[in-house]
């Protein structure tokens, strides 16, 4: 029957693969530098199911290798194994502990979305980490002022956006600085509503609550920084948003994550946290900087060819504005006329 | 003895047909209805496709030396990605592990003469045949672009004409799928010899048949899906056109609930692959027979209630990331029994080195790392960030191709004699092996890092600081194509000279063994009867004991 290995055996290799597994978990090195609220939520559940993970691979692998040596056919036998159908403790027992493990990383992965602010976008606030949306008389962030304030517009409004709103700690508060982001074939496109700045990088403070109101112009692109650990899908017709709080002053890539077009791969720009001087600074030297740009804030963009709409951004977007307004026409006429 | 050939219990239920003794190498290319004929055209055009598909991976490979876009057009590459994806789930793996094994052993494995629907098994054959040549003749209109999820709008707005072939194509692949099932289903119900319990059905008639009901649910909502994008692209209607009101998420919705389980269709026939390969050759009893058949038919159905974990960084609301990320890891707990069960096979066995073997346990050993990255991905936190990255690119090649073209390799060379009456080349098999092993490994296990630091898939050009990783890559890449030379020897030569295999060259005890190898049209003489088990090894232990 089964050969049983000494407790003492069982024991040492318990030990190795408990160690070893921590320090894969903790010392992997593959995920990049954490420069937002969310990354290390997201990491230590990473980690966790590192450690999870490279155990389990260790016995495993350990188990194939070792059959693979043990039991391997000797010169001259050609008689067959033991008749061995099954064993019935041991099948409940690895039905059991997978079950166990994915049913506690369940658990833990609702709670860790949760403090990602993953069941409150559109302001929807969570209720014991369930679906329904609550209604409540304090302010809500993302919503604006016109709608109409009974529960029911709110909820409506509510589920009508989708991503990550307020983490627990902003919960039933507006975010410190709202953002449109505005995704297009093949760059990106930020509006500051307060100000009226629109730039091809977004520059946020540190330390400060961000909400991204992502939208898009032609095909469906995705709003990712890795560094943040944060994406949501730009989906023409429908509104997404993504609200975070940097931790760290630095520039990181926006990248591209869905497929959009030939360009795809080059629509890259990059997110900019600055200290919140620096930032203040950034922002009035934008205002001052160009009263064309105002002009072209109070004009209806509407009215505006494409190119003269985009020539101001040209060099921050790093790309030819006409060719832009181009492509996004021959898209529309796609559309139009398939 | 295994079976008995005693009496010819179903032979009053068939008709006299007339065929010839044997077929003649043309008859391979007719409407032919014997089931092993429709199994080779099966395994024979996919292998093909097999080999197209991966020359476009090897030209993209070669792309991404650099970080630059410099070897193919930009739309070129989205072509190549959209049908190297379409080509190796529609006409490589799914035909050639359902279509092909399946057609060529269930009969066998049942003691049947052939499938329920003859007919309609070779009309299921040719119609992919129109569905190969629609994606191939859609790159002389710049192939489909898309990606092979062709979410609109983008799919909408991209090469019209190759888009409308590829949906064509895929319509006629899903049709053949559903055509397969509806035949797989009665067959094993109803055609088994009347001596087989359903306790005494092969491992791999399960896997098919659970795979066949998968089947049968899904592919009509995707062919639902894809009729509505090609009416949105040539008809005018607005179903996918957000200015127009049209929902795009919908689509994506309509996408999954097909494409999800899509991948349980790759992989359940080859679990069932890899229930038949280990016994034989570690001779022993597959250990948790009914654990296995019923995982096969667990994973079946959860399979049918995970699709939105496609979605998690799409138009989907909490509750739904939420509710699919639980289901989503509920499904790793019978893939978990199946892994231990075939571990525990191997326990206690006396294993022999065959390249049938070796690919079986090269499969198992990179499954394992393919399923682990897979429960990392199906919690939505972790997937908010690696969604759309290498690290997907890295996790599905783990499963599909250190899993699914792993064990129909393994199939391969396991059934080979079966096929043709002739053993494959061993050493050449041990050269195949050894290649795609290091190939397969060196291409797809950086790609895990690739994804975690910060590189989408899907793209052609990328940040710099990523370019050593790729390079290690592209060299698996090529590696991985050198190692189908040796195969491709192997077999062509082998067809016809290799080493003589009788009836039964691996001394297994499923009925497909109880004929000669290659089977009689009509695939026994007398049919047999079953009296023990499919995986009776060792029984000698007991008569002694």
């Amino acid at each position: 029957m089964k050969q049983i290995p000494a407790p003492l055996w069982t024991l040492t290799v318990g030990v190795v693969v408990t160690v070893i597994s921590f320090w894969v978990g903790y010392n992997h090195g593959f995920l990049p530098e954490q420069a937002s609220a969310q990354a290390p939520l997201v990491d230590d559940f990473f980690n966790i199911m590192m450690v999870i993970g490279t155990a389990l691979f260790l016995v495993v692998e350990g188990a194939i290798v070792y059959c693979m040596i043990q039991f391997r056919r000797r010169k001259g036998d050609d008689s067959d194994g033991l008749p061995i159908e099954g064993n019935l403790p041991l099948e409940a027992f690895w039905t059991a502990i997978p079950a166990v493990i994915v049913i506690g990383l369940g658990i833990y992965s609702v709670q860790v979305f949760q403090e990602m602010g993953g069941f409150s976008p559109g302001g929807l606030e969570h209720d014991h980490g369930m679906m329904i949306a609550q209604a409540h008389t304090g302010a809500m962030g993302g919503v604006s002022e016109d709608t109409p304030d009974t529960p029911e517009a709110r909820q409506q409004l509510a589920k009508a956006v989708y991503g990550f709103g307020a983490s627990i700690d902003n919960e039933g508060r507006s975010a410190d600085l709202e953002v449109n982001v505005s995704g297009m074939q093949y760059a990106w496109i930020f509006t500051y509503p307060d100000t009226g700045i629109v730039d091809g990088e977004l520059h946020v403070p540190v330390d400060a609550d961000v909400q991204l109101n992502i939208s898009a112009q032609d095909v469906i692109h995705s709003f990712w920084v890795p560094q943040f650990r944060l994406k949501q899908d730009a989906i023409p017709g429908k509104d997404t948003e993504l609200r975070f709080v940097a931790t760290k002053p630095g520039t990181y890539p926006v990248v591209c994550a869905e497929l959009c077009g030939g360009y795809h791969g080059a629509m890259r720009t990059q997110v900019i946290v600055h200290t919140p001087e620096d930032f203040q600074a950034w922002v009035d030297q934008r205002v001052a900087q160009a009263p064309m740009s105002v002009d072209a804030i109070a004009q209806n963009p509407a009215d505006l060819s494409d190119s003269d709409y985009l020539a101001p951004y040209e060099t921050a977007l790093g790309v030819d504005a006409r060719l832009v307004a181009q492509l996004s026409q021959a898209s529309a006429d796609d559309i139009i006329n398939p | 003895m295994a079976q008995a050939n005693l009496t010819d219990r179903g032979a009053g239920n068939f008709s006299v047909h007339h065929h010839p003794e044997k077929w003649k190498w043309y008859d391979y290319f007719t409407f032919n209805v014997d089931h092993k004929v429709i199994g080779i055209q099966y395994l024979v055009t996919s292998f093909a496709f097999y080999l197209i598909g991966g020359l476009m991976a090897l030209a993209m490979r070669a792309e991404l030396a650099t970080p630059n876009s410099d070897l193919l057009d930009p739309n070129l590459y989205n072509a190549f990605l959209t049908n190297h994806g379409t080509i190796m789930i529609f006409l490589w793996i799914v035909p050639g592990a359902i279509g092909g094994f399946g057609n060529y052993l269930v009969p066998l494995m049942i003691g049947a003469r052939d499938m329920a629907f003859p007919k309609l098994n070779a009309l299921a054959f040719w119609v992919t045949i129109p569905a190969g040549a629609l994606l191939l003749g859609s790159f002389f209109f710049g192939g489909a672009q898309a990606g092979w999820t062709s979410y609109p709008p983008l799919s909408l707005i991209t090469a019209n004409t190759a888009q409308s072939m590829w949906i064509l194509a895929i319509v006629f692949a899903g049709t053949s799928s559903i055509l397969g099932a509806v035949n797989f289903i009665i067959t094993i119900w109803k055609m088994r010899v009347p001596s087989m319990d359903w306790d005494q059905l092969p491992l791999f008639c399960w896997a098919i048949l659970a795979t066949s009901i998968l089947a049968l649910f899904s592919t009509p909502v995707l062919a639902a899906g894809l009729v509505l994008l090609l009416f949105d692209i040539n008809f005018g209607t607005s179903f996918f056109k957000p200015d127009a009101g049209g929902d795009v998420v919908m689509y994506q919705h309509l996408f999954w609930f097909y494409s999800h389980p899509a991948v349980y269709l790759m992989i359940l026939p080859i679990f069932g692959i890899m229930s038949e390969v280990i016994p034989v050759h570690a001779r022993k009893p597959i250990f948790g027979y009914k654990a296995i058949a019923y995982s096969s038919l667990t994973i079946c159905l959860v399979g049918l209630f995970v699709w939105v974990h496609h979605m998690f960084t799409s138009g989907t609301p909490p509750w739904m990331r939420m509710f699919f990320t639980v289901s989503t890891l509920i499904v790793a707990v019978p893939t978990g029994v199946k892994i231990f069960s075939w571990v525990a096979t191997l326990w206690g066995g006396k294993i022999r080195y065959t390249s049938a073997m070796l690919f079986a346990i090269g499969l198992l050993v990179m499954f394992v790392l393919g399923g682990l990255s897979g429960v990392t991905l199906g919690t939505a936190p972790v997937d908010i960030h690696v969604h759309d990255t290498y690290y997907v690119v890295a996790h599905f090649h783990y499963v599909l191709f250190g899993g699914s073209v792993f064990g129909i390799y393994a199939g391969f060379y396991h059934w080979f004699p079966k096929i043709t009456g002739h053993y494959l080349n061993e050493g050449l098999g041990k050269l195949h092996f050894v290649l795609t092993f290091i190939g397969t490994n060196l291409t797809f296990l950086p790609m895990h890092q690739l994804g975690l630091q910060g590189m989408p898939r899907r793209v052609a050009m990328y940040d710099p600081q990523f370019q050593t990783i790729n390079q290690i890559c592209t060299f698996g890449a090529f590696l991985l194509g050198v190692s189908v030379l040796p195969f491709l020897i192997n077999a062509i030569w082998s067809w016809s000279r290799g080493a003589k295999a009788g009836g039964n060259p691996w001394d297994a005890k499923t009925l497909e063994w109880t004929t000669d190898s290659p089977p009689a049209i009509e695939n026994w003489e007398v049919l047999p009867v079953v009296t023990q088990g499919p995986y009776a090894y060792g029984e000698e232990h007991l008569t002694v004991e």
